[in-house]
């Protein structure tokens, strides 16, 4: 901080055009708007590809290999993604992944939007309380979620306390441990979290509907059914959008969740494709067939969220 | 245990320009780079074990620093660590011990990266089994403990079944022979807890033989109680109970050949088939507490410190904590022997043993360190702070009644008289998952014996190339 700059001194006329009447630049106008653009994005391309190109290449390299993280990779072809798609427990993987996009983001649309209706035309107090509260699962961590999900589902746990107080002793289970169970209780509790974000995001929405539609529907004669349908529908195609490709992303994602509640049981009747990248590259020492995995998963979940997004935006 | 890190290795760096990025777009210039070369080529070592000079004695080395990755992270196990590298800073006043300790759950999961990293450790705990050390072996990251052995004589302190748990051939295809490649501080076995108030409350004394126990559960389960415990939703601990099962109806050599996956032995067998049918039944019968499958190991022994169940088949590592709640109510045997067998053989084995690097600037300070640590003096600091030692245990064992003499005793038992069977997880990278799955479904009814023995065999098989 404290070496004075000389100002000038780099710029005394030392240079080998010192004696030339018309200087002539080393580049014309164009050419030094060029260098200069190259400059400023030199240093947001390095870093972006350090960080995205670089390692999204590297996986995408890896999936060619067979290797198991220590030794020599021996380069294989496509055998990872044909063992991939003939093997029935990664497969199932991605079938359960797909079920949960029911439990993420279907059921939670279709209760939010009912939910977000009701709530933006009751002019009650303490909306804004309910907000937070139906908000309140996406801020806690999903590791806390599912460990406190884990004691509800728990076979002394509250939902088989609260069958047997209600008399329907005869339902309780592990719904955990038990194979018929186990994914759809995994699912509810992605339910849970998402409901609650796409219920603000739909609310917000709908709020935003000018109340005169409303009303000029209503005098035409159009019942609750219709003014849902033609006019709050319509209105918050946006807010649908992002709620589905935020759930869908979300659902196929799940990683934590399935974790910490099941590792995947019982048997594999919960294992998605997030899960089975970390066994395989972490546990089993598979890394090709993980970064295989990960590579159709990046896809799928591409392929879905296009899907998604180009419906949303035909007229 | 999360996936907190992504796989690096040493090789492939980005060596891009400017210039590059420029020409054509980044990411197939990226990618052209990357495929130019398989992963791991230039990064592991292949020093070989047979450059080292052996010499014991390290006083006279150079000041250096020793970094020693552990897992001894809990009450007892990390006082012994404790004391003993202050013990061995004293003794050796050159050399420092940088001591990296991590959970289990942790080390499994960084290790594999750490190895192949340019700033490896020396000194680290390596799981025994195929997933972890059978693959560290064949990739040369460790170096092979055998230029050691007579000079230290190990082969003299440590049994031959217990050598056998970090042995492998150079190329990682044979476990159980071959060379060393690493040393266990203590022993462990899997056995059954009681409480003696609990089993006298119902009018029963400790089981003589194996059917003796198979008949008591019914009686406990005819009295209205929960014979077993078992938490299962981690999928590990059901091999802790079909151990034993096994034991009682397949011969050891058999279950070592399944349980090291080396060729020459098969799943499919009569032997293989009643052990797999009488835990089958254990579960039908109602013998285990219900909602095993979905229940958490840690929750579930806590259950049976508090009073429910009345047997729990579990690892002897439990015992400290047992004791803390139970006290002097409770009691670690081993699975009594059948008469099918005629031998105590249960489940069990060592810690993770200590190994050497390929990366270890001084491999002498390292044997030296692994030595210190598992000398008879480290065995009386092992007993000391309430840890089974691997070596001469029962000499530790002390008159008062305790289940950590229990375990002692035990141990030293199955290890002098009996048949200390290998982990069946250690069998092949995958074995754990293969079989962990396939114990859930077996448990619950959803797969036969048949079924469930037909799917080790393939994953077996697959494995041993037969």
């Amino acid at each position: 901080m404290t070496a004075p700059i000389m100002p000038g001194t780099a710029a005394t006329p030392q240079s080998p055009h010192a004696g030339d009447p018309r200087p002539r630049r080393l580049l014309n106008k164009r050419q030094g708007r060029a260098v200069i653009s190259v400059v400023l994005l030199a240093l947001p391309l390095l870093v972006y590809g350090l960080f995205m190109l670089y390692p999204l290449g590297r996986v995408l390299m890896l999936s060619f290999y067979r290797w198991d993280g220590l030794g020599v990779g021996e380069w294989v072809g496509v055998n990872n993604y044909v063992k991939t798609f003939s093997d029935d427990r990664l497969l199932g993987a991605f079938l359960h992944a797909l079920i949960l996009i029911i439990f993420y983001a279907v059921i939670p649309l279709a209760v939010g939007l009912v939910l977000a209706t009701l709530l933006t035309r009751a002019q009650m107090r303490g909306l804004g309380f309910f907000r937070t509260v139906v908000f309140l699962p996406q801020v806690i961590a999903m590791v806390v979620l599912a460990i406190a999900w884990r004691r509800i589902y728990a076979p002394d746990g509250l939902l088989n306390s609260l069958l047997r107080g209600i008399g329907l002793g005869a339902l309780t289970r592990t719904w955990l441990g038990d194979f018929s169970t186990a994914l759809i209780a995994v699912g509810l509790i992605g339910t849970w979290v998402s409901t609650g974000l796409v219920t603000v995001l739909l609310m917000s929405g709908i709020s935003n509907i000018p109340k005169d539609y409303y009303e000029a529907a209503t005098l035409d004669g159009a019942g609750w059914w219709r003014r849902f349908w033609h006019i709050t529908i319509p209105g918050v195609r946006a807010e649908i959008l992002v709620s589905l490709t935020l759930t869908v992303i979300a659902a196929l994602k799940t990683f934590d969740l399935v974790y910490v509640t099941t590792s995947g049981g019982p048997g594999t009747s919960t294992t998605v494709p997030s899960y089975e990248v970390y066994n395989q590259a972490f546990r089993l020492g598979s890394v090709g067939t993980a970064s295989s995995l990960a590579v159709i998963l990046t896809l799928v979940i591409f392929a879905i969220n296009l899907t998604i997004n180009l419906l949303g935006e035909r007229d | 245990m999360r996936p907190r890190t992504t796989p690096s290795t040493s090789m492939g760096r980005t060596s891009i320009t400017r210039r590059r990025l420029l020409i054509g777009s980044g990411a197939l210039t990226t990618l052209g780079i990357l495929t130019a070369c398989a992963p791991g080529g230039g990064g592991s070592s292949t020093a070989s074990a047979d450059a080292v000079e052996v010499s014991t004695d390290i006083s006279g080395l150079p000041e250096q620093t020793l970094t020693v990755w552990d897992q001894e992270t809990r009450g007892g196990q990390n006082e012994q660590m404790e004391r003993l590298n202050a013990a061995f800073m004293e003794k050796y006043p050159n050399i420092t011990i940088n001591r990296v300790s991590q959970s289990f759950d942790d080390l499994q999961t960084t290790l594999r990266l750490a190895l192949t990293g340019d700033d490896a450790p020396d000194v680290v705990q390596a799981n025994n089994g195929r997933n972890t050390m059978g693959q560290f072996v064949p990739a040369g990251q460790l170096i092979s403990l055998d230029p050691w052995i007579s000079a230290y004589g190990w082969d003299q302190s440590y049994s031959p079944a217990i050598l056998s748990y970090s042995s492998y051939s150079e190329d990682g295809s044979v476990f159980g022979e071959g060379s060393l490649w690493g040393l266990p501080q203590v022993g462990e076995a899997v056995g059954i807890y009681y409480s003696p108030s609990r089993l006298r409350a119902l009018g029963l004394e400790p089981p003589t033989t194996w059917e003796a126990f198979g008949k008591q559960l019914q009686t406990i389960k005819d009295a209205g109680q929960t014979p077993l415990m078992l938490g299962n939703v981690e999928k590990w601990p059901a091999l802790h109970v079909f151990g034993p099962v096994q034991g009682a109806h397949v011969p050891a050599e058999q279950i070592r050949d399944l349980g090291f996956g080396n060729a020459g032995a098969s799943w499919v067998t009569d032997e293989n088939l009643a052990a797999a049918t009488e835990l089958q039944d254990w579960a039908k019968k109602g013998y285990f507490n219900e909602g095993f499958n979905g229940l958490d190991y840690d929750t579930v022994w806590q259950d049976f410190a508090k009073g429910t169940g009345i047997y729990l088949m579990a690892g002897s590592w439990l015992a400290p904590d047992l004791a803390d709640v139970l006290g002097d109510d409770v009691v670690f045997m081993l699975p009594p022997a059948s008469s099918e067998t005629g031998r105590v053989a249960s489940t069990g084995g060592t810690g993770l043993p200590f190994a050497i690097t390929s990366a270890a600037k001084e491999p002498n300070a390292a044997a030296a360190y692994i030595d210190f640590i598992t000398n008879a003096d480290a065995m009386q600091v092992l007993a000391d702070t309430g840890n089974v030692p691997v070596n001469d245990t029962a000499s530790f064992a002390t008159d008062t009644t305790s289940v950590t003499n229990d375990v002692m005793t035990a141990f030293d038992t199955l290890t002098t008289t009996g048949d200390v069977l290998p982990y069946l997880d250690y069998a092949t990278p995958t074995f754990d998952q293969v079989l962990g799955d396939a114990l859930q479904e077996l448990l619950d009814g959803k797969s036969t014996p048949q079924e469930f023995l037909d799917v080790l065999e393939a994953a077996y098989t697959e494995f041993t190339g037969d």
